[in-house]
């Protein structure tokens, strides 16, 4: 087949998934021009008032707005260390023991729980730490005070946190199982041929053995520092710990769809989205120079 | 002489650890089952931990005759069944131009920096949302699957496994004449079996779970899909109704919890049948952390 032939069935079978791509992905970021008008939907894009960088001003100068921010980072950035800690350790301890069959039980396992929805997790959740669930009752037998978690400032950082590493720590930890058998077992045997402790085995073989895939995946999750994870949250939060729960996409959802305050959701949005691809821009860059993997 | 193997300390101490880590996972799971089977009164009084307290099938038996729970149950199933089709026929119809040299495709590097850009850049809910509207697919079943077609992360994954495949193979079928079409469907799609197969179980777990396109495009309960349906009952503070903690914990007690925990059960249930082969592809580190070059 000639070439010009050839490339005509390559721009036919193109032509459906770019399709969809404009029409859900492109149109809509044309959309973006309302984060710089006063929208009215009665309008339309072309008659609505422009108004510049209003919209951005105004979402800065809300003390609630800036709120918001911290808690997302705060709660992101918590998310980000659990997420190498625990698999990391997880893996550790795995990768320790020799019994196959328990090994491979374990496994399959702790990856499920990253198959539940939020919907499904969040309802565990929710029945877990209630005021009268079983946390509760262990708090209370061991004579302290029962803390009503869901609706306490104090605690639902601190909780968005925890149970997301317990959804996703299983799941987590494969890339970490893999990179530890990729160590070479030589270096083991000559270890202990010189007498090492199983301690400095960990600390001198196993540790730095892994510690590139650890770099790399610190790296690639940086970016998400604005995505604290709305399926969790939306499903977990109530006005009561709007003010240390709220975060950037609840906050969209709330002011842009349910408020219909659409100029307002659209430049949050577009905030997220531009410090978002920065990032894993600047990220990508950072992986491509440092190994030989790259994330896209 | 014998040798025998040492139980140490930490050895004891690892397998601890892990044990209970491990049950930590099956907790949810196992606490959610045991609610289904116990009595409303036991639930509400919070008893009920991983074993049912008096036993019960009165949930199930009530599920039986819920018609909105059969309905949202088929929307889902339908959805998952339409949506990872064309998920998968696009990202093969995609991915595998994508995967040609910009010596065979000239478009190739155009084309390539839209996808890349649509992965990296979007226009963000509020936007999407008045698209999907003024197209008039608010409450339907389209407005599920059309938005999130084109998997861009997928399209990434297929392109470069369809580079792996052996060149020699797509060069023989040329010379016996054979269209783009044909050598995509005789030579790659075969070759390619696990890593499409991945993408189809990745594409049915995120079409069954996915609960917030239901919130966001279909305003009528009638027609929502199981997990926005469970998400409604299940767990939806109605943001008006709660004031004080007074009110939060009266909801967190509701004495429907017997009910809901056997309607989530049922809407697992799909997922664990399906879990084996997930299990299969996903430990094969086809689809965890970065692309290796």
């Amino acid at each position: 087949m000639n070439r010009p032939k050839k490339q005509a069935y390559y721009h036919l079978m193109m032509l459906p998934g770019m399709i969809f791509l404009i029409i859900f992905n492109f149109i809509p970021m044309a959309g973006i021009v309302m984060a710089f008008q006063n929208f009215s939907p009665v309008k339309g894009i072309l008659e609505s008032k422009w108004v510049g960088f209003d919209n951005f001003r105004f979402i800065f100068s809300l003390p609630d707005s800036r709120q918001i921010f911290v808690n997302t980072i705060i709660i992101s950035l918590g998310k980000i260390l659990l997420a190498i800690l625990i698999p990391v350790c997880f893996s550790l301890l795995l990768n320790e023991i020799k019994v196959k069959f328990f090994k491979r039980t374990v496994q399959t396992i702790v990856y499920m729980p990253h198959f539940l929805s939020w919907v499904v997790f969040a309802a565990v959740v929710q029945s877990i730490f209630s005021y009268d669930g079983p946390v509760n009752v262990l708090l209370t037998a061991i004579g302290m005070e029962p803390v009503m978690f869901l609706g306490s400032n104090q605690w639902f950082r601190t909780l968005m946190v925890t149970t997301d590493s317990w959804k996703e720590f299983g799941y987590g930890s494969i890339i970490y199982l893999a990179a530890l058998t990729g160590i070479d077992p030589g270096l083991y045997e000559a270890a202990s041929i010189d007498g090492a402790s199983r301690w400095k085995r960990l600390l001198y073989i196993t540790l730095p053995g892994i510690m590139p895939i650890i770099l790399i995946m610190l790296t690639m999750a940086l970016p998400n520092i604005l995505n604290a994870g709305f399926d969790q949250i939306f499903n977990l939060y109530n006005p009561l710990v709007y003010e240390s729960g709220d975060i950037l996409d609840t906050y969209v959802y709330r002011v842009g769809m349910l408020k219909r305050q659409y100029s307002l959701g659209t430049a949050v949005g577009l905030i997220k989205s531009v410090v978002g691809m920065i990032l894993i821009l600047a990220a990508n860059k950072l992986v491509t120079t440092f190994s030989d993997r790259r994330m896209f | 002489m014998k040798k025998r193997k040492k139980i140490d300390l930490l050895t004891v101490f690892i397998y601890a650890v892990v044990v209970v880590m491990g049950l930590s996972c099956l907790l949810p799971l196992l606490n959610t089952l045991a609610l289904s089977f116990s009595s409303s009164a036991a639930a509400t009084a919070g008893k009920v931990g991983i074993i049912p307290v008096s036993f019960t099938l009165s949930s199930y038996q009530k599920i039986l005759n819920d018609q909105q729970f059969w309905r949202s149950f088929l929307i889902s199933v339908l959805r998952v069944m339409a949506g990872t089709s064309l998920n998968i026929f696009l990202v093969i119809t995609m991915a595998y131009p994508l995967s040609k040299s910009r010596r065979e495709f000239g478009a190739q590097k155009i084309y390539i920096k839209f996808v890349i850009f649509a992965m990296l850049f979007n226009g963000g809910m509020v936007p999407t949302y008045m698209v999907v509207q003024k197209l008039g697919m608010i409450n339907t079943i389209w407005s599920l699957i059309f938005p999130g077609a084109v998997g861009t992360g997928n399209v990434i994954l297929m392109m470069n496994f369809f580079r792996s495949v052996p060149k020699s193979l797509e060069e023989a079928a040329e010379i016996d004449g054979a269209t783009p079409f044909q050598i995509l469907w005789n030579i790659f799609i075969p070759a390619s079996k696990p890593c499409i197969a991945t993408i189809v179980l990745f594409c049915i777990v995120g079409h069954w779970n996915d609960y917030f396109s239901g919130i966001l495009y279909i305003t009528k309960v009638h027609n929502y899909p199981l997990q926005t349906y469970i998400q409604m009952i299940a767990t939806t503070f109605d943001i008006s109704k709660i004031t004080d903690i007074k009110k939060l914990e009266e909801f967190l007690a509701v004495s429907e919890k017997t009910l809901n925990s056997a309607k989530i059960v049922v809407s697992v249930i799909p997922l664990l049948l399906i879990y084996p082969f997930l299990q299969k592809y996903f430990t094969t580190g086809l689809v965890v952390g970065a692309v290796k070059e």
